[in-house]
């Protein structure tokens, strides 16, 4: 199972990156559970997702109850992250780094979208969306970007697969967006 | 492609109400419960669903609404946020007694923590007090069987059920199987029985002495009956030679999943009996004089208040709330869930993560929102006023220093009245009052409020925010829209018509953006409440909600620019905040986010150095 932060301010498709996300898990047969961020904070206040993944529905997910009987390990039930349990945080907005980074465990990775992008984990997404005229589509940049580490629990071939079918008006740019966080992550990883 | 499909808890809520087959649900919007109704309508759009569902003026109406409708036989439904049933408690403590011929599930979404409300109340304390059922669902997919248990439970019993999520039920996402709609025909037929439906005090008492047989037997109903949730665990544990103690957790809501998940980390969930309380109330006397026999220690889990545990009545046995064991006010996050369990299990405590101690980023109204340039109006025109003000996306206005009250709904208008009298009456000259009031809710509890200040003789100057939308819940229809959600026309309700009905000799309608003009009329406004033969003057602000994709937009966005005279005050970043206006540092002439700004060319007079102008 995989526990992840989706952090940003109100209006920059923190819910709509979550969405995907969780549909590509389920595309891959596993459960999720998502605790969202609706209500006044969505004006512009720091928003916040809690996703959590199974793992695919295979024989090896069975546990044994005794009696024979057979049912799904239990991975679990409650909607949100406690502090110091995510694998991931996905920081959409540079504030959610220093806001939501106690959700993350200590081996936990942080992707987030900043403008001194130092860090081998930090992008400035805005400035690549931006570019490309579309600076609303940096949350899909730096998904890609985090997706492209392969720290998450699906792979990017597989969410472009996800993200063709959602369609949509701004599939072309979203697709873009998409593709550009792919290459900027190629760049990053360069020696 | 997956059979299961990834649903918000209520939508979940909704499938539910479907799948009963619902003949008619009413709601008034407010988070967390909004996306109930909307759901449903877009069901009944795809499904060509035999349904009524309404956006109603508010709770109280949409209540009554909806139990005429199971008077007559119908499956029906109401569904609000916890404010809401304190507009709507008048209905509901008689309808307990009148009871229902069809089934009536009443959703209440609480909101404890709070995220988005007024009070972090308990509803179920209602249910208590009305002596209806309530059923506390663990999760989306568990609120959709519950409305069916509901509907079940309300038909046996003739008897009104509540349904009671809260905000982390209504706002997550579960993934399930979706249902297939099969409706079944409810012939609508009202039984005439004045005893029942018109009865006075006499017959009143009968009706009390019923609803207590009810409430008795459904205590006793198997399946609502408190579960072990960790019976196999519990029992293969034993089997293997471990006994499990003599202490135990009851749990309901969302905080049973934080507990189950809690206890299966702490590899505890074989060991440590966890109940489910499924309806909190009523509580069958039975299990809890089996669970004070059973156990030495009992723990109760629950929000927002301790409902089960006083239920329970023992102080020896029976932790919570009551002896301070789990905190009195705040939302029951899974951390601190695994404090309280540690604790009552003498486990060391966690290694917790504090959350950092910085403010974050607060919300501000969009950049463009027509309710800033009204506020900015409003404080140019009283800048030394008494702001009483409301509940919605304006409630933000607090940021401009242009909000000082934020009591319920329609408060604005109940207390600036309140606020005239208390100067006079103090034998002091009243400073300026300036109400704030959104449309939706002038028209939810506004208007008693005002023709109750017209015949006081009260005096100030009331303007409503009319941007033809309940913007803050999602953008629903007002009165005003003239139209059904099914698209059917009806006659549109004028907020300047009423204001005059209600007795108000000044009333004005104008565009904020026009900002000038706009304070030129507050003043105006201002100087009938001190005329000799003045009073409330009512200024209607009406321009759409720039977030409501569904108005058309009578405004040609105009190229903003910032000229060489910005003196970097950040004047307009602190008194006017809008988000499209940053600062890049400290003594940098202030920038503008082309992303962002909407081109309503408010701030060019708002900038004191002329320094914001149109371009071209
Ligand atoms: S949603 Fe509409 S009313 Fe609310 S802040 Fe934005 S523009 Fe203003
Ligand atoms: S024109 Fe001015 S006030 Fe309007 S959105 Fe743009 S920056 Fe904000």
């Amino acid at each position: 199972m995989q526990q992840i932060i989706i952090s940003g301010v109100g209006g920059q498709g923190v819910l709509f990156i979550t969405r995907l996300l969780a549909q590509a898990a389920v595309d891959q047969d596993r459960h999720v559970l998502i605790s969202e961020t609706h209500g006044m904070a969505q004006r512009g206040g720091n928003v916040v997702s809690h996703l959590k993944v199974g793992e695919p529905r295979t024989e090896s997910a069975l546990a044994e109850t005794g009696a024979g009987r057979r049912s799904p390990r239990f991975e679990f039930s409650s909607p949100l992250i406690r502090p110091g349990r995510a694998d991931v945080l996905l920081a959409l907005h540079a504030d959610g780094l220093a806001v939501h980074r106690h959700y993350l465990k200590s081996a936990g990775k942080a992707f987030s979208n900043t403008q001194d992008a130092q860090d081998s984990n930090a992008l400035d997404a805005t400035r690549i969306a931006s570019r490309l005229n579309a600076p609303v589509s940096a949350n899909l940049v730096l998904l890609a970007f985090a997706l492209a580490s392969g720290e998450l629990f699906c792979s990017a071939e597989h969410m472009q697969k996800v993200l063709n079918r959602s369609g949509g008006r701004q599939l072309e740019m979203n697709l873009n967006a998409f593709r550009a966080g792919l290459s900027a992550a190629r760049e990053k990883l360069k020696p | 492609m997956s059979k299961y499909h990834i649903l918000l808890g209520n939508e979940a809520i909704a499938y539910g109400l479907v799948e009963c087959s619902c003949t008619l649900a009413a709601s008034y919007p407010g988070t967390p419960a909004s996306e109930v109704l909307s759901t449903l309508l877009g069901l009944k759009r795809q499904h060509a669903l035999d349904l009524h569902a309404e956006w109603s003026v508010n709770e109280k109406v949409a209540f009554e609404v909806a139990l005429a409708a199971a008077y007559t036989g119908r499956r029906a439904a109401v569904i609000m946020k916890q404010v809401g049933l304190n507009v709507a408690a008048d209905p509901l403590m008689s309808a307990a007694y009148t009871g229902v011929k069809g089934g009536f599930v009443l959703v209440v979404a609480d909101d404890p923590g709070p995220h988005s409300s007024q009070t972090e109340q308990d509803s179920r304390f209602y249910a208590m007090m009305a002596k209806l059922p309530v059923l506390d669902p663990t999760s989306p997919a568990e609120a959709r069987q519950f409305v069916r248990m509901a509907y079940e439970l309300s038909e046996q019993f003739e008897i009104p059920v509540m349904l009671r999520p809260t905000t982390r039920i209504c706002h997550a996402r579960q993934d399930m199987e979706l249902p297939c709609f099969s409706g079944f025909r409810q012939t609508p037929a009202f039984d005439r029985n004045p005893g029942r439906w018109a009865a006075t005090p006499k017959f009143r008492l009968m009706l009390h002495h019923q609803l207590n047989e009810k409430i008795e037997s459904i205590a006793q109903q198997a399946q609502f009956y408190p579960r072990l949730a960790n019976d196999d665990p519990l029992r293969l544990a034993a089997e293997r030679g471990n006994r499990s103690g003599s202490v135990c957790i009851l749990a309901s809501g969302v905080v049973f999943a934080h507990t189950k998940e809690i206890l299966a980390d702490l590899h505890l969930y074989d060991s440590i009996p966890l109940y489910q309380v499924l309806m909190p109330y009523p509580l069958s006397a039975g299990f809890r004089q089996e669970l004070l026999r059973r156990y030495d220690k009992v723990l109760v889990l629950e929000e927002t208040s301790p409902v089960i545990e006083l239920q329970l009545q023992n102080k020896e046995k029976v932790l919570g709330r009551t002896n301070h064991v789990v905190p009195a006010a705040g939302e029951l996050l899974p951390e601190v869930v695994e404090d309280i369990v540690r604790k009552f299990l003498d486990l060391p405590s966690a290694e917790r993560i504090e959350p950092p101690n910085i403010a974050g980023r607060r919300p501000t109204l969009c950049a463009g929102c027509p309710h800033r340039a009204a506020f900015f109006a409003i404080k140019k025109a009283f800048p030394k006023a008494i702001y009483p003000s409301d509940i919605g996306c304006y409630t933000l206005g607090l940021n401009l220093g242009a909000v000082d009250t934020v009591l319920c709904m329609g408060a604005a208008i109940g207390l600036a009245a309140g606020f005239y009298h208390a100067y006079r009456a103090g034998g002091v000259d009243h400073p300026p009052i300036a109400a704030t009031i959104g449309d939706s809710t002038f028209f939810h509890a506004g208007i008693p409020a005002l023709l109750n200040a017209v015949v006081q003789g009260t005096r100030f100057v009331l303007v409503v925010l009319d941007n033809s939308t309940t913007a803050m819940t999602g953008h629903q229809p007002t009165p005003a829209g003239g139209m059904t959600v099914d698209g059917h026309q009806v006659p549109q309700i004028s907020i300047a018509e009423i204001a005059r009905a209600c007795g108000v000799r000044f009333v004005e309608t104008a565009d904020p953006y026009r900002l000038p003009e706009f304070i030129d009329l507050l003043k105006k406004a201002g100087n009938h409440t001190r005329d000799a033969d003045g009073g409330i003057a009512v200024v209607i602000a009406k321009r759409p909600c720039l977030m409501d994709r569904t108005q058309p937009r009578s405004w040609t966005p105009r190229n903003i620019v910032i000229n060489d005279k910005c003196k970097s005050c950040d004047f307009c970043i602190k008194h006017f905040e809008c988000p499209a206006l940053q600062s890049p540092g400290e003594k940098m002439p202030v920038q503008i986010d082309r992303t962002l700004c909407t081109g309503c060319a408010v701030c060019v007079h708002v900038c004191p150095n002329r320094a914001i102008e149109i371009a071209g």
